[in-house]
């Protein structure tokens, strides 16, 4: 081998070698270890809260040289964070919304029961019980469930009162919030009542009316589909009525944004509330009953730590610190909390200035300990594609309401097969 | 030429040393070619790290299933060619690419070339026209399509216009067939500008004497156009229609803002199916597998058409 090349070999030998020295040094180290956290907001308050909880943290942990919150884009946060886990470049924590049951199956999470229950003074039976079971795989919590929002029902008096309206809390129904809607849209040609995020597209959010009919989109261990269901059909001829014959539901290509005025009623989170800006005058009431009776939805997102992390042990030390009461009450500022001792019309109150307290109460605190939550299942993202690609056909005025729903089962079938 | 540089050297004689032998090995010649591969080397190294090796990654990928998640590999062999054939979405999705990229190559060729040979008079405002149907080519597409995407709404500008002309717009995005009108006439009139600037300059380059001897022989327009404008400009042609087919093949940002393939697979073209199941569903192996089949299909055309060159375009024979 020539002498040059010898070298060349020689000195990319080395540098391997070193590489990997070095990478070993960096995964072994319990010093200097810098953790990072994936998170979809942008918020400054928010990112200052937590900013000032790790600062907290580094403080009384010499071995943490730093905690860092990355902010992606919510559109974009799954293909994000699942881009860095296969791209070796994983964060230590995440937060996660319907990507986690990928991530619970697929083992990419720490178990996290053992650490929070041992964990002084965390106090892990504050925790709601309805709250934690997505999170969950046989009894074992893989994400801090630290957002849990309701979804109610918002209500734009001003329109309402324009048409000649008026709103019975007491005996709230979908039939009625139809009736209502038709009667707007019919004087005032803005939109009846909408469901926020759908737009004829994200049909999970739809879950926030089908639960009033009694329908689920798959069964309990998601292994066979409901969207057959006679309950699901009445459900979906409810919905397909209010766009084509009531015209209470602004139909595909419509925008129709509740925030900015342009629709009586509107299914949204609670936590949505910061988009009301005082344009019109405005109610809340939980979601409107159905055949069913009472229920409620909510949206959840949960934190939680990646087995691939170089410094599991500091990380999730971390999670048990961020999580602690002292700390959830000072997230529940901003998350509605898991832990029953947060949820409180008044704890609430403290930090909205959009809701009283007793709204607060009605909306939140009374729907949390029973709620479902929206549909969620393993491949998340090919069952929801399949599903609204065979959804599609719905959205038409002749629509074959109960053939359109069985096509449905046949698109998603061997996906909860699998 | 090259003999006389390099014979003399070649013909030096082995006796002067070593020197000697390394000033032979260091022909001019070989000087010359190393030259070469200096200048081709930032390119052939952006093909290498861009081109051959994620196309090697991919053949690669197609051969395993990834989970993502764990970072775990399971060689599959044809597995996912196999599924690709039982796939039951890929024959629409096939046929939504087809019918997408068929109407994008001849609307755009078409519009392209009407636009120039009309452009390519000089009136008053000639100039400003042609800047009017350049501009959109400058323009970011996702936000050319974003714009369009409130346009097209039920309740947007196009059926307020229509409206206002007494005509009932279609909901555009929301049946299969005005959602692919959609989606391709964005596309046209986004791209088109580019074809006609590069027709204009072929036919700015026909020689005139060519036209005054056709019209004293007592050629019509008609038969100008399709005997010597024609004929003329092929050679463009034939660039305009490879950059047009592999654009309308490469398509994503259009769809995936306006329709999200849908209503249904409708709108649903390879490109955009590659992205679904590699990026959404996490599915690297199956994408992977579906990248290849559009890469072959890319040039599949691409050498169909640069073999029939010889038979339709001037200058080649």
């Amino acid at each position: 081998m020539p002498t040059t090349a010898k070298k060349l070999v020689s000195a990319l030998a080395l540098g391997t070698l070193a590489a990997a020295a070095g990478c070993a040094g960096t995964t072994a180290s319990d010093e200097n270890v810098a953790l990072r956290m994936t998170v979809w907001t942008s918020n400054e308050d928010h990112l200052a809260l937590f900013d000032s909880i790790a600062d907290a943290y580094i403080a009384d942990h010499p071995e943490i040289e730093s905690i860092t919150f990355e902010s992606l884009p919510f559109e974009e946060y799954n293909t994000t964070l699942t881009t860095q886990i296969a791209g070796g470049n994983a964060p230590d924590l995440a937060w996660m919304g319907d990507l986690s049951a990928d991530l619970i199956d697929s083992g990419a999470l720490v178990p996290l029961t053992e650490t929070l229950e041992g964990a002084e003074g965390w106090d892990y039976g504050d925790l709601v019980p309805s709250v934690t079971g997505e999170f969950s795989r046989d009894g074992e919590l893989y994400a801090y469930p630290f957002s849990n929002s309701p979804f109610a029902l918002y209500v734009n008096t001003d329109l309402l009162a324009e048409a000649g309206q008026t709103l019975d809390p007491a005996a709230l129904t979908w039939d009625q919030v139809s009736a209502l809607g038709s009667a707007v849209h019919a004087a005032t040609g803005k939109g009846g009542f909408v469901v926020n995020d759908f737009n004829y597209s994200s049909w999970n959010t739809l879950a926030t009316v089908w639960t009033a009919f009694g329908a689920s989109a798959w069964n309990e261990d998601g292994t066979e589909c409901g969207f057959a269901s006679p309950e699901m059909t009445d459900a979906f001829t409810f919905l397909h009525n209010a766009v084509y014959t009531d015209e209470s539901m602004p139909g595909p290509g419509v925008t129709a944004d509740f925030f900015a005025g342009d629709a009586a009623f509107a299914v949204a989170q609670v936590s949505r509330a910061g988009n009301l800006d005082g344009s019109f005058a405005y109610d809340i009431q939980p979601l409107p009953q159905g055949p069913a009776g009472d229920y409620s939805v909510i949206g959840q997102a949960g934190m939680g730590v990646l087995q691939s992390s170089a410094h599991v042990e500091a990380a999730t030390g971390f999670l048990a610190y961020l999580t602690d009461p002292e700390n959830a009450a000072k997230l529940a500022q901003y998350f509605p909390p898991p832990r029953q001792s947060l949820l409180t019309g008044e704890g609430l109150a403290a930090n909205n200035t959009k809701f009283t307290a007793e709204q607060l109460q009605t909306v939140v605190v009374d729907q949390v300990p029973g709620a479902v939550t929206l549909p969620n299942h393993t491949n998340p993202a090919e069952v929801a594609q399949k599903a609204k690609t065979a959804l599609d056909a719905m959205w038409t005025p002749d629509a074959d309401v109960p053939a359109v729903l069985a096509s449905v089962c046949d698109a998603i079938d061997p996906l909860l097969a699998a | 030429m090259a003999d006389t540089r390099i014979k003399p050297r070649e013909a030096a004689p082995a006796s002067r040393g070593p020197a000697a032998r390394r000033r032979r090995v260091w022909t001019m010649s070989r000087a010359d070619a190393a030259a070469g591969y200096l200048f081709i080397a930032p390119q052939l190294l952006g093909v290498l790290v861009f081109v051959i090796v994620p196309v090697g990654l991919a053949i690669w990928y197609s051969l395993n299933e990834w989970n993502v998640f764990t970072g775990a590999t399971t060689f599959v062999g044809a597995a996912n060619y196999q599924a690709a054939l039982d796939d039951p979405q890929l024959p629409k999705v096939l046929g939504a690419t087809a019918v997408f990229s068929g109407g994008v190559v001849v609307l755009n060729l078409a519009l392209g070339l009407a636009l120039a040979v009309m452009l390519n008079r000089r009136f008053r405002g000639s100039v400003l026209f042609r800047t009017l149907f350049f501009s959109p080519v400058v323009v970011s597409v996702v936000a050319w399509t974003l714009v369009w995407g409130f346009l097209l709404q039920d309740n947007g500008g196009i059926n307020g216009v229509l409206a206002a002309l007494g005509a009932d717009g279609p909901n555009w995005l929301q049946s299969g067939p005005t959602a692919m009108i959609a989606v391709t006439f964005t596309q046209v009139v986004r791209s088109v500008g580019i074809n006609m600037v590069l027709f204009l300059a072929a036919l700015q380059g026909v020689p005139g004497e060519l036209y005054e001897a056709a019209r004293l022989d007592g050629a019509g327009s008609r038969r100008i156009f399709f005997r010597i404008t024609l004929p003329l400009i092929s050679p463009t042609l034939l660039l305009t229609a490879i950059i047009t087919i592999v654009g309308a093949l490469q398509s994503f940002a259009q769809i995936a803002v306006l329709t999200e393939g849908g209503p249904g697979l409708s709108t649903t073209v390879l490109v955009y199916y590659v992205f679904q199941q590699a990026f959404s569903f996490n599915d690297i192996g199956y994408g992977s597998t579906l990248a290849l089949m559009l890469l072959t299909f890319v040039m599949v055309l691409t050498v169909i058409q640069w073999q029939l060159r010889r038979k339709w375009v001037f200058y080649e024979d």
